[in-house]
């Protein structure tokens, strides 16, 4: 029994009732997992696997096994961590900013595309350290205590910075995601049936109970959580962006690199979710929680910071010819006509050209357009930061060391490696943890007190409540606001 | 049974129950539970403890085992050498050379292991430069392809049994026994020959040169004129790579430089132009350079002869001139000729005399080249008509490097006796029956007179590391002469050092140099070959060439392919003007390459003499139109690991002629459809119009009139007007107390010619990568050149065609280009990029202006090597040392005999650091220590850099910029304003590298956009 506004389209459709919402999201956890999810299961560990070899080349033979050279010493290392750190950006703005700014259409998407910033983050983290000479040695870049006597860590480095920009990014956002979790922990324990699952459950959910105390505290909690997250969705890119903009490298050295790349890496993280989620709606039969409102949004978001990413391109290129300085002038000269001018190309095109098709009311409510659009943007993400990375250095100061560079197989295995990671790791919470966060699209389930949902009895293939009452409140009770009865 | 005590002490000793008293009695009341405690008795039985301690001992003992470090055995001296201190490097005087080309050497050594070759500035010839050859020869010891033993048909063999059999056989030999040999220059190995030949009467020595000069001999009537560039200063070469490979490149670079350097007080240079079909070294730093085809080379000699003469009427313009200008110089005009042909040379000659040219010096001539080609084909004529019975080669592979190989090869089986002396079974070695291998050079005794009146030692620094032989001793053994080649070399000496022998040899041996003669009076010099009129003649007469010419010629690394080839720091030294490695290859024109559709790396057939070989094709600016190159010296099939099977063999198409051996030939080009990558270190090849910021030059024209402009210094604009970019920073300078180390390199000077790269991998450990990975380019040079062509297309064409168009035409050099060298390497910045990046503090600033770079600290993040601007940082990409991929290029990190060639002081780098130069660190060190010692500061030239040692120029100028009084503080002073000038200033990262201009003795300069607009 759901409301509907006359003026607002309603941010859940199909009539759910709060039981519904929850056998909903539950069936996937609760069910024996489907043909179609050990499919691709089955494909992401194929690719963990590549990952896995790649990786083990790499650390056996040394850095060499990949394609850089004496000029250019970072290509698809970095272009794949910044990248993935770019992706990992849409799930803190959604689940912070938005909660700040009180959109309430998030509570669908929030859950999962907080578990994608974590995932897109652990993938990120393994190119700093694995593209290191000696990676066991990686530890030496966190400022410890040490034996070394007056050797610390080099606090001018923006690589410094980066080890801690995203190792706060990924703390808050772990505890951020986790703490959202918890009352869906306890749903999903309180209706378990097997040992396990019990067992399992009742750790992860931390003893919630569902009381007024907890829901405060998590409210609170929640809130604060949002407020230290919003500021590192400008911070870890800015800094990030650092990496190149403190260098001397043309191209590379570049005032607007911060907001440019905070911008790109909303744009990319959205791309990422609208995939994920076009997905996720069809395979977990969700299309009433992540509704075409919701795609449409998206898809707006996604114009919008691509059209600033346009911008900012443009820019480029003018303080480039207004500098005149000659190296900057020429590194962009090269990066659109030189050798790399097809990835420079297929960034444009990618980034600035598509995205303006979302103008069209038909294509930003078109499922498969959005998905198509959202694959692109991806690419030609990928594409930018490769332009950013390999067609600066290639040719920079010095003409007689100027280089062209191609990517061997393992720099292309731990490229999809890492997306076979991800895969891995989103799947498997997709299939045991709830994708959706019951508890909150369950206060967004519009209702009055003439017309809310309401209690229809006992559902036979639910719990039954007296099981919870037994342990106090039940921490997801059958409500039953009718206050005419 | 006792009665029950009074007193007692408890109530069992009252009741004295049987069992009280049993146990009262013994010492110990009441049973031990030993036997649970410790368990039974039973060997079969496992206590769980035990089990748990023996397990636990042995997981901890298996560990333990597994940790261990492989035992290295170090040994202290028993009996401590005298002069030899562990840690303290030794230096003793020696000479090498190949039979090609001749450096003085001072050998370092330590712990009596030789580890470096540096110029020996006692020398009158070499005056303290190296050539790469030189440098690298070090190597060459302890070269794992070296037989290691004397062999019968290439098995092992005992000494004894090997001299007996080739006694007996050489008693009972019938026909010539012939001795080949390249060409000897030691007087004493030749008394050892004429020994030898004294007791077998029947014995001819023949010479040959792999890369022949006989038609210079035979013009000059049986002798070689020695040079004075010095003396010089109008130089005429026609295809004398005399820079480079030429007869004797160090002394000519030392004798040449010395009127190419200017100052402000010395506004003079000499004037040079070159005709020549390769672009070579010496060509690229003329002034005035004209492409010809090798068929164009006697008619240029005629028109010039006849220019000289009055009675020319030539239409080549830039001959007229260079005519005119050797007119005008008369006796400090010289003309030199790097052609086989007898007449050209006549010609040349003739040329010097006229002119009356003071650099020409034939009283004093030199010895470098003897080789004859008629009697070498004689001789190989003979070898198959079965002439000869038997035969010695000393030093020589014609087996390989001479046009008629083959007829060598199939003379050898005919030949009843073959014994090779060479140090490895090569072509020729592995067919001969016996082969008794010679020392090294840095293990013999021996003596040398590259120039009549100028003697050289060669002293023994190590002793033989295998069981071979000095040649010049299995020489004597044969002749039946039981002494020491060494007591025969001393008795040999005795006529030439006055005053008290013993004294004056101990000091030719430390010097390594004397001055007298031991050659034999030196004959009248016979009629030259030819006459000027036969020569005229001949010239005229001579067709014109038809077809695609192939032109050969040698390498500044390799040669001419002897045991160079196997010498993998020869193989990876970067041709100076291509900027190729590891092999030869088709050098082009691009004219050629156009019409013929062919890319850089397409594999062509080259066809001549009725042999082919198939090599990728390099676009070379600069070759002549309708002409081929191709480097001798490669396609070794029997060097050893490095150098088998790298490159082609091009000698069998070197044309045989009765005029002597022609290094140049008619072929035909066949593009095969494959293709085989050449390994460039430099692939852009153009500075794409960033002279002011890279590398500036001017003309004397303009330095003459104002030095103050010929470099162009690029302000920066501030609140208060245009400054020098040095003037505005962020940051603290640093504050240098005690030394502030700078170097200073003369564009003027350097020729290129790459010694410095070698000199500067031998001392500092650099690993050797190998053709893959240069192809990938992860060379790790230090230091390494830059080479620049010019484009025909400047800035001035932005108006007129558009960025874009002129920005890619940059990239095109011209056909025949203007072309400067520019040694980098680390530039040491006060304000260094690379060391706010590290997160790791593993590259930094030392209180003496050095970038420090800290192996142990890195953990490789490459963020230094990005951000450094003038990308001289090397990453180790694979452990050189221990990686199985490079066991055949830097085989000398792999096993024991090769890691003798280390040197200590330096840090062999781990897999994953990142490394670059050093400014050679350890030889600061040193010199700091050594003053420190004697209580005082270190002395300018003490310190000097592993480059700045072996720059045969001496371009490069190191030392303590802080102290007014050292060189490089005067230099800098004087130079200021005019033309110091740092590498990419405007970027303000300071560098303590200075560079001066390059200073062209041209109307115009093609790398200067003012003069060509």
């Amino acid at each position: 029994m759901q409301h509907v506004s006359a003026v607002r389209e309603p941010l859940v459709t199909g009539g759910k009732t709060y039981h519904d919402v929850t056998v909903d999201v539950c069936r996937q956890v609760e069910a024996k997992p489907n043909v179609r999810w050990m499919a691709a299961l089955s494909v992401a560990l194929f690719f963990l696997g590549i990952f896995l070899y790649s990786v083990y080349r790499t650390l056996w033979y040394g850095i060499g096994e990949w394609g850089l050279n004496k000029t250019v010493g970072w290509a698809w290392d970095i272009t794949n961590f910044v990248w993935w750190v770019g992706i990992g950006h849409a799930g803190t703005l959604i689940s912070a900013v938005l909660l700040l700014f009180r959109q309430k259409w998030r509570s669908s998407i929030n859950r999962a595309a907080e578990a994608m910033t974590i995932f897109a983050v652990i993938c990120a983290a393994m190119f700093p350290v694995l593209h290191m000479g000696r990676p066991w040695l990686a530890y030496w870049v966190f400022p410890l205590q040490n034996t070394f006597g007056s050797l610390w860590a080099n606090f001018n480095s923006p690589l410094l910075w980066d080890v801690f920009a995203i190792s706060t990014y990924f703390t808050v956002s772990l505890v951020f995601w986790y703490t959202g979790l918890v009352p869906d922990f306890a749903t999903i324990r309180d209706r378990a049936k097997g040992p396990i699952a019990k067992v399992a459950y009742s750790l992860l959910s931390m003893g919630w109970t569902g009381s007024a105390k907890h829901w405060s505290r998590y409210e609170t909690v929640s809130l604060i959580l949002a407020g230290v997250s919003t500021p590192l969705v400008l911070s870890v890119h800015t800094i990030v962006s650092m990496d190149f903009a403190t260098s001397v490298v043309p191209g590379w050295h570049t005032t607007i690199f911060p907001p440019y790349f905070v911008a790109g890496a909303i744009f990319s993280g959205f791309a990422m979710v609208l995939t994920l989620m076009l997905i996720t709606r069809v395979v977990f039969k969700l299309e009433d929680y992540i509704t075409l409102e919701h795609i449409a949004l998206m898809n707006k978001i996604m114009m919008i910071t691509g059209s600033i990413v346009g911008v900012a391109y443009i820019t480029e290129f003018f303080i480039a010819w207004y500098s005149q300085v000659e190296f900057e002038q020429y590194a962009f000269i090269n990066r659109a006509t030189g050798p790399y001018w097809w990835a420079y190309a297929a960034m444009m095109t990618c980034n600035v050209i598509t995205p303006q098709l979302v103008w069209i009311r038909k294509v930003r409510y078109s499922i498969p357009l959005t998905f198509v659009l959202s694959i692109i943007v991806n690419i030609g993400m990928w594409f930018e930061r490769f332009v950013i990375i390999v067609t600066s250095l290639h040719r920079d100061y010095l003409p007689s060391s100027w280089v062209m560079f191609s990517p061997t197989r393992i720099d292309i295995g731990i490229y999809v490696g890492t997306l076979g990671l991800f895969f891995t790791l989103f799947l498997l919470f997709a299939k045991f943890f709830p994708v959706i966060n019951m508890a909150e699209v369950k206060t967004i389930l519009k209702y009055t007190v003439d017309n809310g949902p309401t209690y229809t009895g006992v559902d036979p293939h639910a719990h039954a409540p007296h099981q919870t009452t037994t342990h106090g409140v039940p921490a997801t009770a059958p409500v039953n606001y009718n206050k005419h009865d | 049974m006792q009665e029950s005590p009074k007193y007692w002490k408890g109530i069992e000793e009252l009741e004295s129950s049987p069992e009280f008293v049993k146990t009262a009695l013994s010492e110990f009341g009441e049973f031990l539970p030993m036997k649970e405690a410790y368990g039974t008795s039973d060997a079969t039985v496992a206590p769980r403890r035990d089990f748990l301690k023996l397990m636990g001992f042995g997981i901890a003992a298996a560990t333990l085992a597994s940790c261990e470090a492989p035992v290295r055995k170090a040994i202290p001296y028993l009996n401590k050498p005298e002069e030899v201190d562990p840690g303290i490097a030794n230096f003793y005087a020696s000479t090498y050379f190949n039979g090609t080309d001749y450096n003085s050497v001072l050998v370092k050594t330590r712990e009596g292991r030789p580890i470096k070759l540096e110029g020996n500035p006692e020398s009158p010839i070499t005056r303290g430069g190296l050539s790469a050859r030189a440098q690298a020869s070090v190597l060459n010891l302890y070269d794992g392809g070296r037989l290691q033993h004397f062999a019968i048909k290439g098995q092992k063999a005992a000494t004894d049994k090997v001299d007996q059999e080739i006694r007996t056989k050489l008693a009972g030999v019938t026909g010539r026994i012939a001795i080949v040999s390249n060409t000897i220059i030691s007087p004493t190995t030749k008394k050892v020959i004429a020994e030898f030949a004294a007791r077998y009467p029947n014995t001819q020595h023949v010479q040959y040169d792999a890369n022949s000069s006989s038609a210079l001999l035979r013009a000059n009537g049986g002798v070689l004129p020695s040079y004075d560039f010095s003396k010089a200063n109008v130089i005429v070469s026609l295809d004398a790579d005399f820079l480079g490979t030429w007869l004797s490149p160090v002394e000519f670079a030392k004798q040449y430089v010395t009127n190419r350097k200017v100052s402000s007080t010395k506004k003079t240079m000499s004037r040079h132009f070159q005709f020549e079909t390769a672009l070579t070294l010496t060509g690229s730093n003329a002034d005035v350079r004209v492409a010809a085809k090798p068929s164009e080379m006697g008619t240029i000699a005629l028109e010039l002869y006849n220019e000289i003469a009055g009675t020319g009427s030539t239409q080549n313009a830039k001959l007229k001139k260079a005519a005119a200008e050797l007119k005008a110089a008369r006796a400090a005009g010289l003309v030199v000729s790097g052609s086989n042909n007898v007449a050209v040379q006549t010609l040349v000659a003739a040329i010097n005399q006229a002119l009356g040219s003071a650099a020409v010096d034939l009283a004093s001539p030199s010895m470098l080249r003897q080789g004859d080609d008629a009697r070498m084909v004689q001789l190989v004529n003979d070898m198959n008509s079965g002439a000869v019975g038997a035969v010695i080669f000393y030093n020589a592979n014609p087996a390989y490097d001479h046009p008629l190989a083959d007829k060598v090869k199939t003379g050898i089986a005919k030949v009843p006796l073959s014994i090779s002396l060479n140090d490895r079974l090569d072509e020729t070695g592995s067919l001969c029956y016996y082969a008794c291998p010679d020392h090294n050079y840095l293990e013999s005794w021996n003596d040398y007179e590259p120039k009549r009146g100028y003697l050289s030692l060669a002293q023994p620094v190590i002793s033989p590391l295998f069981a071979t032989r000095q040649a010049q001793d299995s020489l004597l053994t044969w002749a039946g002469n039981p002494q020491s080649y060494y007591n025969y070399l001393k008795a040999s000496w005795r006529g030439v050092l006055t005053g008290d022998f013993q004294k004056a040899w101990d000091a030719a041996v430390h010097d390594g140099v004397a001055m007298g003669t031991l050659s034999a009076a030196a004959p009248a010099p016979s009629a030259p070959a030819m006459s000027v009129q036969q020569a005229v003649s001949a010239l005229s007469a001579a067709p014109k060439g038809s077809g695609v010419e192939l032109a050969l010629y040698e390498k500044v690394g390799i040669g001419t392919g002897s045991c160079e080839a196997n010498n993998p720091w020869l193989q990876e030294l970067p041709d100076p003007v291509s900027k190729a490695t590891w092999g030869n290859y088709l050098a082009v024109p691009r004219e050629m390459a156009v019409t013929n559709k062919w890319e850089q790396g397409d594999v062509v057939k080259i066809t001549a003499n009725g042999k082919s070989i198939e090599l990728p094709v390099l676009i070379q600016p600069g070759q002549a139109k309708g002409t081929v190159s191709i480097a001798i010296g490669y396609g070794r099939e029997s060097a050893g690991k490095v150098g088998d099977k790298v490159g082609a063999n091009v000698y069998p198409m070197a044309m045989i002629t009765a005029n002597g051996i022609q290094y140049a030939n008619t072929v035909t080009l066949e593009k095969t459809g494959s293709q085989s990558p050449i390994a460039q270190t430099q692939t852009h090849h153009t500075i794409m119009d960033r002279m002011v910021q890279v590398v500036q030059e001017s003309t004397l024209a303009q330095y003459v009139k104002n030095p103050k402009e010929v470099t162009e210094y690029e302000k920066i604009a501030t609140p208060d007007g245009l400054e020098a970019p040095n003037k505005v920073s962020l940051w603290d300078d640093y504050e240098y107390k005690n030394h502030h180390w700078g170097m200073a390199i003369d564009l003027n000077s350097c020729i290129g010619c790459g010694s410095c790269v070698i000199g500067c991998q031998v001392e500092n450990n650099i690993a050797v990568v190998g053709k893959q990975e240069v192809i990938n380019r992860r060379e790790m040079h230090w230091m390494r050149i830059d080479r620049y062509y010019s484009s025909d297309h400047h800035k001035d064409e932005f108006e007129t065609k558009g960025k874009l168009d002129t920005y890619a035409a940059m990239e095109d050099p011209s056909d025949n280009p203007s072309v400067i060298f520019q040694p980098m390497m680390c530039q040491h910045c006060n304000h260094a990029p690379c060391e706010t990046v590290c997160p790791v503090l593993a590259t930094t600033h030392s209180s003496e202006g050095l970038n420090q770079m800290t192996y142990n600290r890195c953990v490789g993040t490459r963020y230094c090597a990005n951000n450094c601007p003038y990308k001289v940082r090397r990453f180790n990409w694979f452990s050189y040392t221990s990686n199985e991929k490079f066991e055949n290029v830097n085989g000398h990190m792999f096993t024991d005999l090769g890691r003798m060639v280390l040197n200590p002081d330096v840090t062999v780098r781990a897999r994953g650091v990142m490394e670059k130069c050093s400014f050679c660190v350890q030889r600061i060190q040193l010199g700091k220590l050594e003053a420190k010692k004697q209580k005082r500061r270190p002395k300018d030239g003490e310190v000097v850099t592993a480059c700045a040692q072996s720059c045969p120029t001496e371009a490069i100028v190191f030392g303590d910029m802080r102290d007014p009084e050292t060189r490089i503080s005067k230099l800098l002073r004087r130079e200021d304003g005019e033309r110091a000038f740092h590498v990419l200033d405007t970027i303000n990262v300071q560098p303590n590298v200075t560079y001066l201009t390059k200073i062209r003795n041209t109307e115009k300069s093609a790398f200067s956009v003012e003069e060509n607009a």
